[in-house]
């Protein structure tokens, strides 16, 4: 899939911003006044930020709140859904928090359970698609909701949650690439389903309908993207988890080396979403004889 | 208006005939032709003269390549378009509505004043059928023709898609496939007709017709032919008593 | 579930349809334009269907078709006339006004009319108004005239003509309702486009059996129902193998081959005779058959004759025999079985057993009948019509060969030898053919300054007193047509003009005036020698050929070799006939002809063509073009058509003539006449009747309805010509007998080719270059979604053909190590393209192919420069030279079929290496500048939102 930037700063920074929602829900740090401005500043920033960074991808925005409209059945549509209650709820326990210096536990907790429930849906915009096998499971909420818990704690400087936290999605991450990997073997789903023509002999593409491109090329199928996967993967991985854990668990603590724990982080999540949707192939390509 | 309807009162799609297809793209720029003209808007095409031109295409033509396993390698064109699919996943993904599937006769379609431009239905749909107009930026797909096949201001006979319409070697056709009785339904009966991706679970109401069995040998038909003599005097006489016969 | 949006499923359609004829190919379909009111009031083309009523398409349109309106809206249109400001080949040029165009042509043009009318050389591209154009040319008074045929296709329409009195082409088709074996020889897309497609699909829908003759499986071969994947150039003799197996096996139609070919006429065998090989004629000069009840010669026509093929005579000395025990004594050689040919031909001789039996097979067992009694033109009365359902097409893939000629006879003498031509489920001749090639016009080149030519341009010869010769010898036209290099080139050599003019050879021109012909680019051989033939100059700084006037609507790369452009419209602008004078729209069922009129009124300052030589012929005063009081005959084209008359009664159209429009065919010419074609949706059809439908050149009632429909001027019944005695005369010249004798440098090749009954030589590239070093054949097919080099403006077709790699077979393909991606190296005797390349599995193991047309000159057709077409597509043509490989006699020839000059461009022989990809395709050529404003970005087509 085309690894489009709005797309990928969206996913990770509203990930990141509705993980801090879910550890502010809760209480961890119990913050109150500047403080508690301050956190949630930051939890609002990066999810509204991403929210609005979703809609440049949009060809319509100004249609936007249509969007809003098919929660029954539409994962994004739920996702835009939960994302506005959870920021609301939120920024009731927030106002409470910060200038009543209260705490309104059960809105919190509302709030925590609404803002796992957005990163959920935000990761089921991609899990339902059969169309791109590797996300079709449900290792993909699983690993938004442990990407959105690791950063969040990080960011609301929950480090023994987080060192745990870093090591489960490492390892969570490996697996999930190693299992991604086949998925699209193991969908079923080949040249021969594509054109029915298998139980003739092999299938090839032969000319594609038009010489230059098209949308469905330029979002669908990445396989320059690709190339590069083998080392990103590897740098993903030690940005996102290693290198975070060397500077909290390994080297002494300090405000700096944590918040270059929580930059690297950032940066590991970047790289490893854009290899999200670069590696992401989808089964249109089969009949353009790519993937 | 995500959600699918439980059931549509018909089945309205295309049957394609890939025996008889002859790859010659008509039915594609039929398609644009009337599809610009008049649902929605035009279907644009940027930078048209230039270096990358990217238009928006509802049908297009693929072609494969076959290699059995013994006997030449056989080339199939490949028409595709929308497939009008009964478990649609392009519509339930559909964050406003814009895509739905009609009741009355299952036709899949994009109210484009409700569309976003958001392009995930275009990544739930498995066979490449929907494309963003890259000038209008709203979502485009086949819509089977729905202001043609009721259109009064057209002859009766002209009440079908333009691409059937248009297409020379009459691979393309159209009709109720949720009627058992239906030409099309009969077609695909007779042809053993196909889903394509069936294991994507869209049940497409669009049927494809496999190409018949080809490079059969054809000496069972028609052995060897005797030679009426070995050398070409006994040829003169075969000749004589020929044309003796036919008096 | 919510309220689904209520939508509009019955909107307005168009505010006008009108009925006109297509023009993106030469098909000639019948179009629908929708017209609609745009914003600012004006109506406008919005969309274009298929007229379901027109007996070419019946509704069905191609992808050209449909998308028309790109074509009527592009931005290369030509704007106005221009005159040449830089130097030749820049592109640079000054818009000035029609009357200033005029002035410089007339200032050209008179004082060769009174001096040299072969000076000016006037050849048209594949226009349909050749009977107009050729009519001007002959009152200009030039012998220089001539359509594209010569480089496109005349092997099939002359050898067609010449064996049986029409060719396949657009001049006749299969029995489509009929046939139950339909074989496709050499054919990717054809004129007849949408006719063929049709008819392929009713074949499968009755489950007839298709089978393809072709290298590559594409298209028509890919529905194929069996591919015979044949090395190029060798279908001659995988036919004789063909007819080899039937006539040893006796599976001939003997009946048909006496009744209605020269089967039974009687050669004569005496080498010292100088009738030596020519058919025993009585004292009026008409064919004798043996007589087998009578026991002697008759004349083939007699009422109660009964030819028989088996006899032989003995007449003053000489012996005859009939044509038919030649026949069988040359093929029953076993040089012809399968087992001899089949290396040559890549086909394993299982194969070609297997074709003949089910040939045999559907022709013999599978006979068809019609109960429709009809008589023949012996008076003999047969109570049905028996059919062969067997049937054939071909086109180029066998003609564009240099043994193409005789591939093609040997074609149609299979199918004759199946009786199989004018019968039920065989093939079958569309009005104004069947027509003998003897009641054909001669060539006529007899030149007097001030005066018209003596005749018309081309036509037929029938040996070597008609050759268009000089006192001298020398060919009488620039083009060297009806000389003896191809003494039957019935079409011209369009590409030959440029290289002879060039060369002075046979003599120098003047002007050079090209009409619908993209001769610097993808039309010619030798692209880029081409080019530089157009821009030389002599010692003097002049310009070789001095001077070049060019018609074409568009911006193509010709436009910038000319200094003279006269802009035509679009073909939704214009008046023009389709005419059974020409290349009509017939069917076998009926005569039928057409016209184009402007159904949008030009927003240019742009003329019809042909109404621009109207005006231009009356400014020369040239006779047929101006009053007795010198004024202006003809208005417009429009005027021309309704009110030239050929002969008394006899016009470009044959519909609605006579006052008031009531009569067909013969008549007077009406004022009305458009009109009526306007309102009957822009064509005519006149039925041929149930009882002549079929065995038409036999059939009295359709030899009478001929006449009736002005076709004929008297019925006009033949043989079929299986022995060709034109061949023959030439052949025996060749040998030494008449006193007009050839060169010496081409009798051993006029001995070996020209054989009265068909052969098969190897191609001529093939003998002349190493074809070790050049192991492979390089071939060409049409893209059915582009014609020639016009599709590229179009915003719609550019995307699906915007570049076209080389298609490498697996063999090749690995043994060169090619991935996908790659880049290829092609070599031929005479140069080097550096192209993409990608894998075809589907193809003959010894061949290579591309797109034909799809690259461009950088700058031409209001593309960007960086267009793919510049960039990554190519033309084959740079690798074809018009001359073949020196054979070290000192001369070089002409890269062309020797009988009929038909260019070969399917000889090719090459070879291929994996180089590293290049910045873009090689050559690469300097970019010429736009005559026209640069496109716009985007295209949002529509007329009313
Ligand atoms: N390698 C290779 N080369 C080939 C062939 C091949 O098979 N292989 N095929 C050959 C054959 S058979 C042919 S017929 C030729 C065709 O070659 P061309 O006859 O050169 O064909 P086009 O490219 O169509 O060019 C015709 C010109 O007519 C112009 N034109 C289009 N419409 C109009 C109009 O309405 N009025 C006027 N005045 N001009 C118009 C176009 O702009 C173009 O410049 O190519 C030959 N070249
Ligand atoms: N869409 C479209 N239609 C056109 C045109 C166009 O440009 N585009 N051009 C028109 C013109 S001018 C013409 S002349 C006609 C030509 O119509 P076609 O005759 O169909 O012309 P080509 O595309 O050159 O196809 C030649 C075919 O012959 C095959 N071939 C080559 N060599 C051999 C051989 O030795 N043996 C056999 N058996 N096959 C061989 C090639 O593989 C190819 O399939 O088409 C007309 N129609
Ligand atoms: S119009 Fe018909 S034959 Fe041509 S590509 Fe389309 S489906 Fe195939
Ligand atoms: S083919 Fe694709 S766009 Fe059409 S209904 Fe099925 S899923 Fe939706
Ligand atoms: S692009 Fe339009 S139709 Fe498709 S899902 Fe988005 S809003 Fe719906
Ligand atoms: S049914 Fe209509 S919209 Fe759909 S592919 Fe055919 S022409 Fe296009
Ligand atoms: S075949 Fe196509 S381009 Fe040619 S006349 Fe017919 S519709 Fe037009
Ligand atoms: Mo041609």
């Amino acid at each position: 899939m085309h690894p489009a930037r709005s797309i990928i700063i969206f996913t990770t920074l509203s990930g990141l911003g509705f993980g801090m929602l879910v550890f502010l829900g809760l209480g961890m740090p119990r913050v109150t006044g500047g403080t508690a401005f301050a956190f949630f500043a930051i939890a609002y920033l990066l999810a509204v930020g991403g929210l609005l960074a979703s809609t440049l991808h949009l060809g319509h925005p100004e249609r936007a709140l249509k969007a809003f409209s098919q929660w029954r059945s539409s994962w994004l549509s739920r996702e835009g859904c939960l994302a506005v209650a959870t920021l609301l709820v939120m920024a009731l326990y927030g106002a409470a928090l910060v200038f009543a210096g209260t705490r309104i536990a059960p809105l919190g907790w509302l709030g925590a359970a609404l803002s796992l429930g957005t990163v959920y849906a935000t990761s089921m915009i991609y899990a339902q698609l059969k169309t791109v096998p590797r996300w079709n499971h449900w290792t993909t909420p699983a690993l938004f909701i442990g990407y959105a818990l690791t950063g969040g704690s990080l960011l609301c400087g929950q480090i023994s949650l987080a060192v745990p936290f870093l090591v489960v999605l490492g390892a969570a991450q490996l697996a999930v690439w190693q299992m991604g990997d086949k998925r699209f073997a193991h969908s079923g789903t080949t040249m021969a389903t594509a054109t029915q023509l298998g139980g003739i002999g092999a299938v090839r593409a032969f000319e594609p309908p038009h010489t230059g491109t098209n949308y469905l090329m330029t979002e669908m199928i990445h396989i320059v993207a690709r190339r590069h996967v083998g080392p990103l993967r590897i740098i993903a991985f030690a940005l996102m988890t290693i290198l975070p854990w060397l500077l909290l668990f390994v080297l002494p603590f300090h405000h700096l080396l944590a918040a270059l724990a929580v930059l690297s982080h950032l940066a590991g999540v970047l790289v490893s979403r854009w290899l999200f949707f670069a590696e992401a192939e989808h089964v249109v390509g089969l009949y353009y004889g790519k993937r | 208006m995500t959600t699918l309807p439980n059931q549509t009162e018909k089945k309205l799609g295309l049957v394609i005939d890939l025996d008889i297809c002859v790859g010659c793209h008509a039915c594609v720029t039929a398609c644009k032709g009337w599809n610009t003209e008049n649902y929605g808007a035009p279907l644009a095409d940027k930078d048209a003269y230039g270096a990358e031109p990217v238009g928006s295409f509802l049908n297009r033509i693929h072609s494969f390549e076959v290699q059995p396993e013994t006997g030449p390698a056989q080339l199939i064109h490949f028409p595709k378009s929308c497939l009008h699919c009964e478990d649609a996943p392009c519509v339930t993904v559909c964050p406003t509505g814009a895509s739905y599937k009609r009741t009355e006769d299952g036709i899949v379609l994009v109210n484009e004043t409700d569309c976003i431009g958001c392009g995930l239905c275009a990544w739930a749909c498995p066979y490449g059928a929907r494309e963003m107009d890259p000038v209008e930026k709203v979502m485009k797909k086949c819509t089977l023709c729905v202001d043609r096949i009721y259109n009064d201001n057209l002859p009766e006979e002209d009440r079908q898609p333009a691409c059937v319409r248009t297409c020379p070697s009459n691979a393309r056709h159209f009709g109720d496939l949720g009627d058992p009785g239906s030409d099309v339904s009969k077609l695909v009966a007779a042809r053993g007709g196909v889903d394509l991706m069936p294991e994507q679970g869209t049940k497409p109401v669009n049927q494809y017709l496999p190409p018949r069995p080809k490079d059969e040998e054809i000496d069972v038909l028609a052995p060897f032919l005797a030679p009426v003599t070995e050398d070409p005097k006994g040829f003169l006489g075969w000749l004589g008593k020929t044309l003796e016969r036919l008096g | 579930m919510t309220q689904q949006p209520q939508i509009d499923t019955s909107p307005h359609v168009s505010d006008e349809v009108r009925k006109t004829t297509c023009y993106m190919c030469a098909c000639r379909c019948g179009i629908n334009v929708h017209m609609k009111d745009g914003p600012d009031g004006k109506r406008q083309a919005a969309y274009i269907e298929g007229n379901r009523d027109h007996p070419v398409n019946r509704g069905v349109l191609c992808a050209k078709g449909s998308a028309g309106i790109m074509q009527v809206n592009a931005p290369s249109r030509l704007r106005a006339p221009m005159k040449r400001t830089g130097p030749r080949g820049s592109g640079t040029f000054e818009e000035i006004s029609w009357d200033e165009a005029y002035d410089i042509a007339a200032s050209w043009l008179k004082p060769l009319r009174e001096t040299a009318p072969e000076k000016l050389a006037f050849f048209t591209g594949r226009d349909q108004s050749q009977s107009f154009t050729s009519y001007w040319a002959q009152a200009f008074g030039t012998p220089n005239y001539a359509a594209h045929g010569g480089f496109c296709s005349v092997n099939m329409a002359a050898a067609g003509i010449y064996t049986m009195g029409g060719a396949f082409w657009e001049f006749g088709q299969p029995d489509w309702e009929r046939t139950k074996l339909f074989m496709l020889f050499g054919v990717a897309e054809d004129h007849d486009s949408n006719p063929i497609k049709m008819g392929l699909g009713r074949l499968k829908a009755r489950g007839a059996r298709v089978i393809g003759v072709n290298p590559i499986r594409t298209g028509y071969n890919a529905v194929a129902d069996n591919w015979v994947g044949i090395t190029p150039g060798t279908d001659g003799l995988f036919i004789l193998s063909l007819i080899h197996c039937l006539l040893k096996a006796g599976k001939v139609d003997l009946d048909y081959l006496a009744r209605y070919t020269n089967a039974a006429c009687l050669v004569n065998e005496d080498p010292a005779s100088p009738e030596f090989g020519l058919i025993l004629k009585d004292d009026d000069g008409r064919d004798l058959v043996w007589d087998r009840k009578e026991k002697r010669p008759r004349c083939f026509d007699k009422p109660d004759v009964t030819p028989d093929l088996s006899g032989s005579w003995r007449n003053a000395g000489y012996s005859h025999r009939t044509v038919f025990q030649h026949i069988a004594e040359k093929y029953l050689s076993d040089d012809f079985a399968p087992e001899a040919v089949a290396e040559t031909c890549g086909i394993p001789a299982k194969r070609i057993h297997e074709l003949a039996a089910l040939i045999a097979h559907t022709a013999f067992e599978e006979a068809i009948e019609i109960d429709q009694p009809w008589t023949d033109f012996r008076g003999v009365k047969h109570d049905k019509m028996i059919g062969r359902p067997v049937s054939f097409h071909a086109m180029r893939g066998i003609s564009a060969h240099s043994n193409g000629f005789q591939t093609c006879r040997a074609l149609h003498l299979l199918q004759i030898l199946l009786g199989s031509v004018e019968v039920p489920g065989g093939f079958r001749f569309k009005p104004p053919y069947p027509k003998p090639a003897t009641i054909h016009p001669k060539p006529h080149y007899g030149v007097k300054p001030g005066q018209p030519l003596d005749g018309p341009h081309l036509g037929f010869v029938h040996g070597p007193d008609d050759l268009a010769l000089k006192d001298d010898g020398t060919p009488a036209r620039i083009d060297k047509a009806f000389s003896w290099d191809n003494p039957m080139s019935a079409h011209g050599l369009m590409h030959m003009v440029i290289s002879n003019a060039h060369a002075g050879d046979p003599y120098k021109i003047d002007t050079l005036f090209l009409y619908m012909a993209n001769m610097a680019w993808n039309s010619s051989m030798n692209t880029a020698g081409t080019m530089k033939m157009l821009t030389d100059t002599d010692e003097s700084g002049e310009y070789v050929i001095p001077r070049i006037i060019y018609s074409d609507a568009y911006s193509s790369e010709m436009v910038a070799y000319a200094d003279l452009i006269l802009p035509d419209t679009t073909y939704l602008e214009r008046h023009d006939c389709i005419s059974l004078l020409d290349r009509p729209i017939s069917e076998a069922e009926a005569a039928a002809d057409a016209i184009r009129w402007p159904v949008v009124e030009p927003d240019r300052n742009v003329k019809g063509f042909q109404s621009a030589l109207c005006d231009l012929g009356a400014k020369l005063g040239l006779p047929g073009f101006v009053n007795d009081d010198g004024s202006q005959k003809y208005a417009d084209y429009g005027d021309y058509i309704q009110s030239h008359e050929r002969k008394p009664g006899i016009g470009p159209l044959a519909g609605f003539r006579g006052a008031g429009g009531t009569k067909g065919g013969r008549g007077d010419p009406n004022p009305d006449q458009i009109k009526a074609y306007i309102d009957n949706g822009g064509f005519w059809l006149s039925h041929i009747p149930q009882e002549a439908q079929f065995f038409k050149p036999w059939n009295m009632a359709y030899q009478n309805w001929a006449v009736d429909l002005g076709l004929f001027d008297k019925p006009s019944p033949y043989i079929f010509s299986l022995w060709s005695e034109p061949m023959r005369r030439f052949q025996l010249a060749a040998e030494g007998h008449g006193d007009r004798q050839p060169p010496e440098h081409l009798r051993q090749r006029i001995r070996d080719t020209m054989d009265p009954l068909p052969i098969w030589y190897p191609p001529f590239e093939d003998t002349l270059v190493d074809t070790a070093e050049y192991p492979i054949h390089a071939l060409t097919q049409r893209p059915m979604a582009m014609y020639h080099s016009w599709g590229s403006q179009n915003a719609w077709l550019r995307q699906i053909h915007g570049r076209n790699p080389l298609y490498v077979p697996t063999r090749i393909w690995q043994e060169n190590g090619f991935t996908d991606g790659d880049w290829g190296k092609l070599t031929s005797a005479h140069g080097t393209i550096t192209v993409p390349v990608a894998h075809m599995a589907a193809l003959n193991e010894n061949t290579v192919w591309t797109w034909n047309a799809i690259g461009k000159r950088k700058g031409a057709w209001a593309l960007d420069k960086d267009a793919p077409e510049a960039t990554r597509g190519f033309l084959l043509n740079h690798l074809i030279h018009e001359l073949l490989p020196p054979k070290g006699d000192g001369l070089r020839w002409s890269n062309s079929d020797p009988i009929t000059g038909q260019a070969a461009w399917f000889d090719l022989r090459v070879k291929i290496e994996r180089v590293a990809a290049p910045a873009e395709a090689q050559p690469a050529f300097p970019p010429i500048k736009s005559p026209v404003p640069k496109a716009p970005a985007n295209v949002t087509q529509k007329v009313r939102q």
